[in-house]
Order: structure tokens, then sequence, then C-alpha cells
């Protein structure tokens, strides 16, 4: 054995430009099969068009929204629900690739990933940034389509935007992974949606101001106020209209980093849920 | 613990839990139970990066990306080691030469056959010019030409760059002669050593008379206690 060791002389860590293409070659896959997954994309931006398009259109009458921050006149409902709508396409992004990077057909990609030399904290980070990173064109798209609906917002707000987006990808991908480690209720989609995807959707300020929900039910006010999507969508309500949310900012960055390092512990195995729940889906 | 020698040793194994790459992988993403998984003295479980760094694995279920094409999975396996494109093309080519499937190279991995898969999985596993090779069960469902095709590239690799390559497998005809084999049954080592050794410890004309003794033998052994 000594003999074998001194052989092999020992190589240790990696060079920074070796982390890059780690995590360049990550996120360029990603991209690769959101190109090849088109029916993906379509639904990825049939779902708030259709909230936008009848939802809104047909509630634009019952809800009447009064001046509330960051706007500055009175909108139309369509312009309200559009920054949860942009939030609810990240949020099915995050929840699709995180669920199924653990439990679906990409088991076999989780292996391929886990077996490179890297750490591992470096490679689900790195899955986190390309799940993200995917979900901004989707969002992109959907915020051309609005402005052709009529929904615009400041020319800088496009590009202050990116920045929230970018914190709130995160957060939701996160999210997703430290679910799907933690707990063997949410391994379909179904499970996710009902349990995760509507709860944070609907108790959140995405579709109606937070004034209004108080009125009707204190308790759903406070619950709303504690959702984490509430803070990601006023986040990026603000800085599409060139503000900043300071609060709603320091929420989903904790958020962020608190579900990052969960989902890192929950994947490591000495440490996370992963240790007790026995043999790996998909068989050994 | 696993110890490897440039010989190729063969683990035959009735019980597929113990395929040694499988409670490899088992090592990186849950916590081994009992023992350790040393490559080259190096820990799966505490010095798992350089541990990893000398072993390429081939997994008993495809773990390919289909959408994408032959050389696209390849650099993308490269950019997990750290391999910029560059260079990750270069090794790539050199590679699918070897196991000859240059041709194929922009195709997409749907469009192969179960046996160039594999191969396509071998040259992967060889890109980050590991030591040692794990292959789990890497012949199951090919057919005759393609199972006897990947058995001679890999007893090749190991003649002629000198890489340790521990092959998991229930079939035993392709234990060839001078292999070094571990018996595994039920989670137990039965036999060690090379096919002589073992054919002498079971008293057996053949390595096939010889696994069927031995792991009767300890059938038997469990039953009657």
């Amino acid at each position: 054995m000594t003999a074998e060791l001194a052989a092999f002389p020992r190589v240790t860590g990696f060079l920074p430009v070796q982390y890059a293409i780690c995590l360049k070659g990550i996120v360029w896959r990603e991209g690769l099969r959101f190109l090849h997954q088109r029916e993906r994309f379509v639904a990825a931006l049939v779902r708030p068009l259709v909230w936008l398009f009848i939802f809104a259109a047909g509630f634009r009458q019952v809800l009447g929204v009064s001046i509330i921050p960051p706007y500055e006149t009175y909108i139309l409902y369509e312009v309200y629900i559009t920054p949860g709508l942009m939030l609810l396409i990240q949020l099915f992004n995050g929840m699709q690739s995180s669920l199924s990077m653990v439990y679906d057909r990409e088991m076999g990609n989780m292996r391929t990933l886990l077996v490179s030399p890297m750490p591992r904290w470096f490679l689900l980070s790195s899955k986190l940034v390309a799940g993200m990173a995917v979900s901004l064109p989707q969002v992109y798209t959907f915020l051309a389509i609005a402005w052709f609906w009529e929904i615009e917002a400041p020319p800088f707000g496009y590009i202050a935007v990116l920045p929230a987006l970018v914190l709130s990808g995160l957060m939701l991908g996160a999210l997703g992974m430290l679910m799907s480690s933690v707990s063997k209720q949410l391994e379909n989609f179904a499970g996710a949606m009902n349990f995760v995807i509507f709860p944070m959707f609907f108790a959140s300020s995405a579709l109606y101001p937070l004034w209004r929900v108080r009125e009707a039910s204190p308790l759903l006010y406070y619950v709303c106020k504690l959702n984490p999507f509430t803070h990601a969508v006023e986040l990026v309500r603000f800085a599409l209209y060139c503000q900043i949310n300071w609060i709603s900012l320091a929420v989903v960055a904790g958020c962020t980093a608190l579900f990052m390092v969960g989902a890192i512990l929950a994947y490591n195995p000495s440490r996370g849920f992963l240790a007790r729940r026995g043999e790996p889906g998909g068989g050994t | 613990m696993m110890k490897c020698t440039a010989d190729p040793p063969v683990g035959l194994g009735a019980d597929s839990r113990l395929a040694l790459s499988a409670s490899f992988t088992t090592a990186r993403l849950y916590a081994v139970q009992h023992g350790h998984i040393r490559i080259f003295g190096r820990d799966v479980g505490h010095a798992s990066s350089e541990a990893l760094r000398m072993v390429g694995v081939v997994f008993q279920q495809r773990t390919l990306d289909l959408d994408l094409s032959v050389i696209q999975n390849l650099t993308y396996h490269a950019a997990l080691h750290g391999i910029g494109k560059h260079d990750g093309c270069a090794r790539a080519g050199d590679v699918l030469a070897r196991i000859a499937l240059s041709d194929r190279t922009n195709d997409k991995v749907r469009n192969l056959s179960g046996g160039q898969m594999r191969r396509v999985e071998i040259a992967r596993a060889l890109l980050h010019r590991p030591r040692l090779l794990v292959l789990d069960e890497p012949t199951v469902g090919l057919d005759i030409k393609s199972r006897a095709d990947i058995v001679g590239y890999v007893r090749r690799l190991v003649v002629e760059d000198g890489v340790s390559v521990l092959w998991a497998t229930h079939l035993i005809d392709e234990v060839s002669d001078d292999d070094d084999v571990i018996v595994l049954h039920q989670g137990r080592v039965l036999g060690h050593g090379s096919v002589s050794r073992i054919l002498e410890a079971a008293d057996a004309q053949d390595i096939r008379t010889a696994f069927t003794r031995l792991t009767q033998g300890a059938d038997a052994a469990i039953e009657a206690p």
C-alpha cells in the first residue's frame, strides 16, 4: 500500500479556472436540455399567460387596486399580477428541475454529477445556478408578450429586475432541492403542486395586495407576510419599477442562504436526511 | 477495503447490491454503514475528491443524456472534472477513435444501439484518465457481439494503458484464466485470488462449477446454523 501511495503523488484542490469550467459545463448542459424540451418551455409560458389573459381580465372589474408602492398611479389588475406571474414561472421551474433531479429519470444524471471530484457543495450550487439560469429566458419571454398586452415597466426596470430574478430563482430552486431531499411525500409533482406551489402562490401578494388580505383575514395576512414567496414577489415588483424593497431583499437573501445550506447538508451522506432514507431511488 | 493491482480483478456476485460500483456511488450519496472504501489508499468518504479523480465509473443503469450528442455528453463529463472544452474535445476524439465510434461523434445518443451506448459510457469514464475503471455489470442486456467487443476493449485497456479494472458481473464466461477474481455472495467474500486458486479451493474443474459450489456451500451453511 505504501508503495502504491508513493507511486501516485497527491493531487488536491482545484484551480479557480477548473471551478469555472465545471460551472459553465453544468449550466450549458441544463441550457441544452431546456432547448430540447420545447413542450416544457411552452407549458411554462402558457401557465402565466392563462392567468394574465383570462384570470386577470375577468377580475379586472372585481378587484380595484389602489395606489400602493412601487406604483405611482392607478394600475390595471393585469399590471399588478405580472410580477407574481413572473415568480410563478420561477416557482414551477425551481420545483421541476429540483424534484426531477433526484427522483425522476435524472437519477442517472445525478450519479454522473456526483462522481465528479469537485466538492459536493459546489456541484449542487452549480446545479441551482443552472436551474435559475434556465428560468430567466422564460421570464423575459413572458415579459415580452406582456409588453404587447400593454403591460409596460420603465425601460431600465427590465435590466434592474435581473438581479432580483437571479436571487428569487436561486431561492426557489434551493427550496425545491431541500424539499426533494427531506420529504418522501414530495416525490411526485402532484404532491408538490398541492402542498407547496399552490399554498405558496395563493398565500402571497402575487394575486392581491396584502392590505386587502388584511381586511378579509388578519391571520391570513400574517401567513402571507411570513411567506418567502411574498417577499420574492415584492422584490421583483419593486425592481421592475427601479426601486429596492430592502426588507424583501433581506428576507429573500436570507432564505436563499438558509435553503441552500439546508439543501447541501441534506445531501451530505454523513449528516443528511438521505442517510436515514435507505436505498437511493432508482435502485442500486 | 478494495485493493487494486494492474491485473483485472473480476467480482462475481450473485447479489447485485454488492457490486462495488454501487457501493461506490452509495458512498458518495450515502454514508457507508460498515467499513471503508479506499481507492489507492484514499478513502472515498474522507478524501472523496482525491479518490474520485483516480476512478472512472460505468454504472449498470444508463446515465447518458439521450437528447445530447455523443460529443456533448463527453465534454459535459470533462467539464465536471474541470477539463476545458478544447482539451475535452481532443480527449473525446482520442477515446472515441479507440472504441471505433469516431463516425458517431455528432449523433444523438438516442440513435445509438445499446452496445454503442455502453462503449460511449466507457469512453466517458476514461476521459479524465483514471487509474481505476469500475464497471457494474456493463454487458447486461447486450447481444453476443457487443459483449465480446466491450470485454475485448476493456482487456486491451488493461494491457496497453495499465488501467486497473474492477468488473462486476454475473456472466461467468467473461472470466478468463489469468484474471484475479473475488467471489461475492450475500455480502460475503467467498473466494479471492487467481482463477486457479479459486478452482483449487472449490475443488472444481472450471470457474462456473467453482462458483456454484462456493455459493451453494455458503447457502447451506446459512440454512443449517
